[in-house]
């Protein structure tokens, strides 16, 4: 039982690191939406796992990926505000897949797919988001700074040389793969708050991107571990747990004013 | 050394929409050492020409050669950064150079007037700052090519003299190339070795001398459009009908 509680604590730990890392982008870029979007598309992809018989998790990355990948192609080319495309994607696709849902030969708690469930997590789910926080950490290694030159202008950043497209599927695909990854923890409708409000949080208290980064680690991480402690000890459902944590560190946090 | 070939378009033609092409049959050669301006009324795809110049935007037709190893300094027209990140001007500077540098005791800040910037939030700066915070940035980076779309806009008399003849130390001193777009062929006239009319095709190009007086900038921007008289770009649709390809706001 103690380590079990070992797999749950690391892998909050890795979740909160990975959301803090990619959601400090999310933000700069203002990028929420998107990411909610991806989240949504998540449930298909469950839907679809079911009636295909196959793993979901894998047909979550699959779906989230795809979506990704096809809003990051078609954001420049359609006539519909990027607003309207996500909001369009986000809701048909979860509509499609509370459909799907009904047919799958295997009855699955919505409730636990939707918020989160502390008992469905294994040492795998601790050992896969490990994997994917240290992926994170070497994209960010090597292209921290092209990251921060395209957000402050993509097509500057094209003209020095930055490679622009590389960047942002890679940076989509480790979206992708935190969502699919921390749909047990969190749920598919509270994903998106824990890649916004460490960031948030952080922002009062930064001079500098690497503050804000730091700040945003440390908040997702004591939310994430204080979250699923909370669920833990009280019977919360973990999603939610884990973002009342991170909302009631925004709140404590934002007296104290000192960045620009 | 002022003739090393860097940049060569031949024929370009591109279109947002294909039925719609912003640029016809566009070719332009630039050298090291020269000052290029493109001039033209608003939607003629002066700043179209700049991105596909620059590889943002893959031409329908024609060739783009540049050098190789060609490097770029670009001054966008805006720069929107959301204040929820925080970036002094400072590091936003150092963002374009080799990672490592940190010292930005240079002259090109002192002569962009910048340092007294540098550690103010970018999105503080007015229009104006940002413009000469991008412009150090890219003189920085030490560019072959300087690029600068419109960067007179929003700048006073007394500014805009100051970044010209700015611009004139940078290619001096640097020996790169320098395009621009300018609204005011006045004050290119002394410094501009090549200035080219764009109205999606181009209506003609040569000294500033050579363009004020030919018949189709004239045509363009009115008959008044002597070399003093080019302040604000007047564009009559019924004097361009003639010219194909030309669409009008």
């Amino acid at each position: 039982m103690n380590d079990w509680l070992l797999w749950i604590g690391l892998a909050g730990i890795m979740l909160g690191l990975t959301a803090a890392l990619l959601g400090v982008f999310v933000v700069w870029q203002k990028q929420s939406y998107f990411g909610a979007t991806l989240a949504h598309t998540a449930l298909l992809g469950v839907a679809l796992g079911l009636l295909l018989r196959i793993d979901w998790q894998w047909s979550v990355i699959a779906v989230a990926l795809l979506t990704g990948w096809a809003v990051h192609a078609l954001m420049r080319r359609t006539r519909l505000s990027s607003d309207t495309l996500l909001g369009m994607l986000a809701h048909s696709t979860l509509a499609i897949a509370l459909v799907l849902l009904s047919y799958t030969p295997v009855q699955i708690s919505l409730d636990s797919l939707l918020f989160g469930d502390l008992l469905a997590i294994t040492p795998q789910d601790a050992w896969l988001l490990s994997g994917l926080t240290l992926l994170t950490g070497l994209f960010y290694w090597r292209h921290w700074r092209d990251l921060l030159n395209i957000t402050l202008n993509r097509e500057l950043a094209f003209a020095e040389g930055v490679p622009v497209q590389r960047v942002e599927r890679l940076f989509i695909l480790l979206l992708s793969l935190v969502i699919a990854l921390s749909i047990k923890l969190v749920g598919v409708l509270l994903i998106t708050s824990l890649l916004i409000l460490p960031p948030a949080a952080a922002r009062h208290l930064s001079r500098t991107p690497e503050q804000m980064l730091a700040g945003s680690v440390l908040i997702a991480v004591v939310s994430g571990v204080g979250g699923l402690a909370l669920s833990w000890q009280l019977d919360w459902p973990s999603g939610p747990a884990i973002v009342v944590v991170a909302t009631a560190g925004f709140l404590l946090l934002l007296p104290l004013r000192r960045g620009q | 050394m002022h003739t090393e070939l860097l940049v060569q378009l031949k024929r370009i033609t591109f279109g947002y929409q294909p039925a719609q092409p912003v640029l016809q049959d566009v070719s332009l050669t630039l050298r090291r050492g020269e000052i290029l301006t493109l001039i033209g009324p608003n939607g003629a795809g002066k700043s179209t020409l700049l991105k596909i110049m620059l590889g943002l935007l893959q031409p329908q037709a024609g060739t783009v050669w540049r050098r190789d190893g060609l490097r770029f300094g670009y001054v966008p027209q805006k720069l929107h950064v959301d204040a929820s990140l925080p970036m002094t001007a400072r590091r936003f500077i150092e963002l374009g150079l080799p990672p490592g540098t940190h010292t930005l005791s240079n002259r090109w800040v002192e002569l962009t007037r910048v340092s007294a910037l540098l550690d103010k939030p970018l999105q503080g700066l007015s229009g104006g700052e940002l413009q000469r915070v991008m412009l150090c940035r890219a003189i920085l980076r030490q560019p072959d090519v300087l690029v600068l779309d419109e960067p007179l806009q929003g700048v006073d008399v007394q500014g805009q003299k100051f970044l010209y003849q700015l611009l004139v130390t940078i290619r001096d001193e640097l020996q790169c190339a320098i395009v621009l777009i300018s609204h005011d062929l006045h004050l290119v006239m002394a410094q501009t070795d090549q200035v080219i009319c764009l109205n999606h095709h181009i209506c003609c190009s040569g000294t500033p001398q050579s363009v004020a007086e030919h018949p189709e900038y004239r045509r363009l921007f009115g008959e008044d459009a002597g070399l003093f008289a080019i302040y604000t770009h007047h564009h009559d649709p019924h004097r361009c009908a003639e010219h194909e390809g030309c669409t009008h706001e």
